[in-house]
């Protein structure tokens, strides 16, 4: 199976309130609340790091979860925030990714 | 509870300021009869200085940003405040009179992802609009910036000030706004100048007009709904807080001045001497809002409007007293529900009327609720 990478896009509103992520679409005012998991997997969102490492390495390890259930659980992620267009998906690194909202 | 709800709630639990208004500057190329500001420039807060109130905005939790004037268009560096503002991911509204704003700028703002711009109309009659913010011509150059933005697939709301001069209109504003295929707001809300005069409240629209506003269904919804008489309020209510003012939102002046909200002229401290989350967390004024609870409110606090009424804490501070009763507001619960506040009593009682609120519709129309007492 092809690696997923995934970047977050930058026509979007964004920011971390506690531990949960408020997410909004620039482009048709879709508001997301991000949960710890979700948050992590946005925050890892670099364009150049596979889905598959980031659930491996960050969302397995943080939060104790297995594996494959993890990776079921940010495939339907990816899958929904990139259908709007909050997250940008390839089977390529995504060489000019957004600024990073990870640390705000 | 909505998403957002949710979210505001979660801000006030952690002590966020979700939300905050930054007029970059008071500067503008209209002079609107009904404006609070001094249009001087007292000396501006730099690109430099207000990149960097962003950046600690970002840092402090700030999600919703509206950037507003005076114009915010007689800034040269607009766009690239817009420009950092998006970039550090907040959400971006803009508030414009739109005269400067031709197909070059709607796609510039299209480009940076700004959210929402709301734009000031008065009337749909240049002779009325014009006259109102003194610029000849410029309901024209607005209206075609409104039909720039709509080009571009940006959301736009019409902004109604009502006043006396342009009561009329109002409809004739709201016809406007659906022929343009935009968002219609208004406001009957006129507020003393930022300098203390007063002598602006005069444009305000007497109570039987506001009256015909509350009673709309066009503009309310359901009437009976919203003029229900209040009920009685509970213990929550009495817990509760007016507004976000101070809670999860504030106001920055160009200056750099932090105050609880743009209509709440509370000095709180100044981000050219401090940094913002010190002010925010610290600052006596801001938490001497937090403090206050219905309960505190001697004359709110024993009104039958109290957990209905729109009171706002800073149209009380600028008639003396914070926790005291806004009177533009008592008037917007009476002529909502016939049914006087406890301020307005005691007006009665003492045989004059507040400073700040025209009565001769009130009298005449509360007379009989006064009689059965």
């Amino acid at each position: 199976m092809a690696e997923k990478y995934i970047a977050r896009s930058s026509a979007i509103a964004a920011r971390l309130v506690g531990d949960e992520m408020m997410v909004m679409s620039a482009a048709d005012s879709t508001f997301f609340i991000l949960n710890e998991v979700a948050s992590a997997i946005w925050q890892a969102a670099d364009g150049c790091t596979p889905l598959s490492e980031i659930v491996a390495g960050k969302i397995c390890q943080e939060f104790d979860v297995d594996r494959e259930q993890a990776q079921r659980g940010a495939d339907r992620f990816v899958d929904e925030l990139s259908q709007h267009g909050i997250l940008r998906v390839s089977d390529q690194p995504i060489i000019n990714s957004s600024a990073s909202p990870e640390s705000r | 509870m909505s998403l957002l709800a949710e979210m505001n709630q979660k801000a006030l639990n952690l002590g966020l300021p979700l939300s905050v208004h930054l007029d970059i500057t008071y500067r503008c190329n209209e002079r609107c009869a009904h404006c609070y500001l001094d249009h001087d420039d007292h000396g501006e807060m730099t690109t430099a200085e207000i990149v960097d109130v962003l950046t600690q905005l970002a840092s402090a939790g700030v999600f919703f940003l509206s950037l507003s004037g005076g114009e915010v268009l007689m800034r040269r560096d607009f766009f690239e405040i817009v420009e950092q503002a998006r970039q550090l991911l907040f959400n971006v509204k803009v508030k414009t009179n739109g005269v400067m704003i031709r197909e070059n700028e709607a796609a510039r703002l299209r480009q940076l992802g700004v959210e929402q711009i709301q734009i000031s109309v008065y009337s749909h009659r240049p002779e009325v609009h014009d006259a109102i913010t003194k610029l000849p011509g410029s309901l024209k150059r607005t209206i075609q910036a409104i039909r720039f933005l709509k080009s571009q697939g940006l959301k736009v709301t019409i902004a109604n000030v009502l006043m006396a001069g342009n009561f009329s209109d109002q409809a004739g504003v709201m016809t406007l706004a659906g022929k343009l295929g935009v968002a219609y707001t208004l406001d009957p809300t006129i507020t003393p100048r930022m300098d203390g005069d007063t002598s602006i409240l005069s444009l305000r629209i007497p109570g039987s007009e506001l009256k015909q506003v509350f009673h709309s269904q066009e503009l309310v919804g359901n009437v009976e709904e919203f003029c229900a008489p209040p009920p009685a309020p509970g213990e929550d209510i009495m817990e509760g807080f007016p507004c976000s003012a101070g809670h999860t939102a504030c106001y920055i002046s160009p200056y750099g001045d932090v105050f609880p909200c743009v209509q709440f002229p509370l000095p709180s401290g100044n981000v050219r001497r401090q940094k913002f989350l010190d002010i925010w967390r610290h600052s006596p004024q801001l938490q001497e809002v937090r403090s206050i609870r219905a309960r505190d409110l001697p004359t709110c606090s024993t009104c039958a409007h109290v957990g209905t009424c729109t009171r706002c804490p800073g149209l009380a501070y600028m008639e003396g007293n914070m926790r005291g009763p806004s009177t533009a507001d008592c008037e917007k619960s009476f002529q909502r529900t016939g049914i006087p506040s406890a301020n307005m009593l005691t007006w009665t009682r003492a045989g004059s009327a507040g400073p700040l609120i025209q009565i001769q519709s009130l009298a005449l129309a509360s007379s009989a609720a006064f009689e059965g007492r």
